[in-house]
């Protein structure tokens, strides 16, 4: 039975066409859809005062500016952590470990690790850095899980891209009488820069979001955390309470707006950069 | 006197014996071709002069490569300062993604110049010596993956005569290039003769006459015949080079 007897290949052509098109619309439409439910229902409480002040009444009322704050802290904890970390495995499995078993299973094991569930990083996160370490419940023992979290997003992005610089870069660079080092740091990193900064950026928002893994490790204080080993109350873990204790469901999609604006800020900010950067190294 | 000698040269990539038995006198201030047909080995033989190889785990040879009377595989050697003595230019050009002024810079800021004077200074002289000044001097903070192909293969010469080298390999630096871009290489591998050792694989033999004073004739990881350019292809001695030659196999 021919296939092109049944549905003949230029009306084959035509659905084919519609149903990919259909797919790249319904795509941005979910998107806006989301994004412009939650702007709409949370911006009306978004003001200065909402933005600046402590919350009152458990967050009945007032701001969320310690929790702005506490997002700050986790998230800037876990980038400090996870960025080197992230990009010095890259650059350990890309440019010195050769295809050999020890770099599949660091392979292995970050894939792994991205696929955990946060709630498991949160039991984790509160077994060995809030009770063995003893960091209690801080920012610091949430910025470490989530510094965790966001570690095989940063190295496996950092890899795609490193693996990806041709190596004729290299070639040259060796050619004029480069060391291994100064090859890396001078040629292959700055032409990886834009990818891995689309990692970091991965990771640091996949951090920002997150309630579950640190809803255990990161307490739920309503004061602005000034220490790292003071405790907090991230943005979606603030969202996740007022939501599910029924004490605001204005206020929460209120935070959940703030949240949903700084990521993108993040985002497209750091498009932006990238963008000039990489027009600037290939002219292009 | 001789720039490189190479005696007993044998090259092996894992059980793979690439060249065999090569013993051959490359003379200072010359340009000699390598010709032969694709995999007969004058890449790698290009690449064992700078020490490419190296880079690659399975390489191993055996035999001396002497340049000025020193072992360039000796335990003492630098390889920094052998690749230094010893510059490449690449079958594909591969400027870096940086501006034209860091690419020509690269070099000497690896060993360690860093006035900024003087970087300024050798930047204009070897883009004067790579004959691109004259189309680039306004825009040396430009991207040099903006230049043309033809540009960006005269800035990797440009690239690597900055570094002050004494010898010059270039392998098949024409052939991912267009035949007025090709021209300009050849005449610039013309100027540079006088201060240089050069060395060059090509694949096309019109090019071979065109630059070179020696020419050798791999085949199967061997040279099969070295002699001044004119001879070698007019009255070549071995059946084999003259059927290369002339077109009959390769």
């Amino acid at each position: 039975m021919n296939i092109n007897k049944i549905i003949p290949p230029k009306i084959a052509q035509k659905i084919m066409n519609g149903l990919f098109i259909a797919s790249g619309l319904l795509t941005i439409l979910i998107l806006i859809l989301v994004l412009g439910y939650v702007l709409v229902k949370g911006l009306p409480v978004v003001n200065l005062e909402f933005l600046l002040a402590d919350p009152i009444d458990s967050g009945r009322a007032g701001g969320i500016f310690p929790m702005i704050i506490s997002s700050i802290y986790v998230t800037a904890i876990a980038g400090i952590i996870a960025t080197p970390l992230g990009i010095g495995a890259a650059i350990y499995i890309v440019e010195y470990a050769n295809a050999n078993r020890a770099v599949r299973l660091i392979r292995f094991g970050a894939e792994i690790l991205a696929s955990i569930p946060s709630i498991v990083y949160g039991l984790f996160g509160l077994a060995f850095f809030v009770v063995f370490l003893q960091f209690n419940w801080s920012v610091l023992s949430g910025g470490l899980i989530l510094a965790i979290m966001a570690l095989p997003t940063i190295f496996q992005v950092s890899e795609v891209t490193l693996s990806s610089i041709p190596s004729s870069y290299r070639e040259g660079s060796y050619g004029l009488g480069a060391s291994k080092w100064q090859t890396i740091y001078r040629v292959v990193v700055p032409a990886a820069i834009p990818g891995i900064v689309t990692g970091i950026i991965l990771g640091m928002t996949r951090a920002i979001s997150e309630a579950a893994a640190v809803m255990f490790s990161v307490g739920s204080a309503l004061q602005t955390p000034i220490s790292i080993f003071d405790p907090g109350r991230p943005l979606p873990l603030h969202l996740y309470t007022l939501a599910t204790e029924g004490i605001s469901l204005d206020n929460a999609y209120g935070t959940a707006a703030v949240l949903v604006i700084i990521v993108l800020v993040i985002t497209i900010g750091t498009n932006l950069i990238v963008d000039r950067y990489q027009r600037k190294m290939t002219g292009g | 006197m001789n720039r490189i000698e190479v005696k007993d040269l044998n090259v092996y990539f894992g059980d793979a014996h690439i060249l065999k038995n090569i013993n051959t006198e490359i003379p200072k201030n010359t340009v000699t071709a390598l010709i032969g047909p694709s995999g007969c080995g004058k890449s790698t033989f290009l690449r064992t002069i700078n020490r490419m190889n190296d880079l690659i785990p399975s390489f191993r040879k055996e035999g001396d490569i002497i340049l000025d009377e020193e072992d360039i595989y000796s335990p003492k050697y630098d390889v920094a300062s052998l690749r230094k003595k010893v510059g490449m230019v690449f079958q594909k050009p591969n400027p870096f993604p940086k501006s034209i002024f860091e690419n020509v810079a690269y070099g000497l800021k690896v060993h360690g110049i860093d006035d900024k004077d003087f970087l300024h200074q050798q930047v204009e002289e070897s883009l004067k010596a790579a004959a691109l000044w004259g189309e680039v001097e306004d825009k040396l903070d430009n991207s040099a993956m903006s230049l043309s192909g033809g540009q960006q293969q005269r800035l990797c010469i440009a690239r690597t005569i900055a570094n002050n080298p004494e010898v010059i390999l270039m392998d098949e630096p024409c052939s991912a290039l267009d035949p007025i871009s090709t021209t300009k290489i050849e005449d610039l591998i013309h100027k540079l003769k006088n201060d240089y050792t050069i060395i060059i694989v090509t694949h096309n033999m019109q090019q071979a006459t065109r630059v070179s004073k020696y020419t050798s004739f791999f085949l199967n990881g061997e040279i099969i015949e070295s002699n001044l350019t004119d001879k070698l292809f007019i009255e070549p001695k071995v059946k084999k080079t003259e059927e290369y030659i002339t077109g009959r196999f390769g």
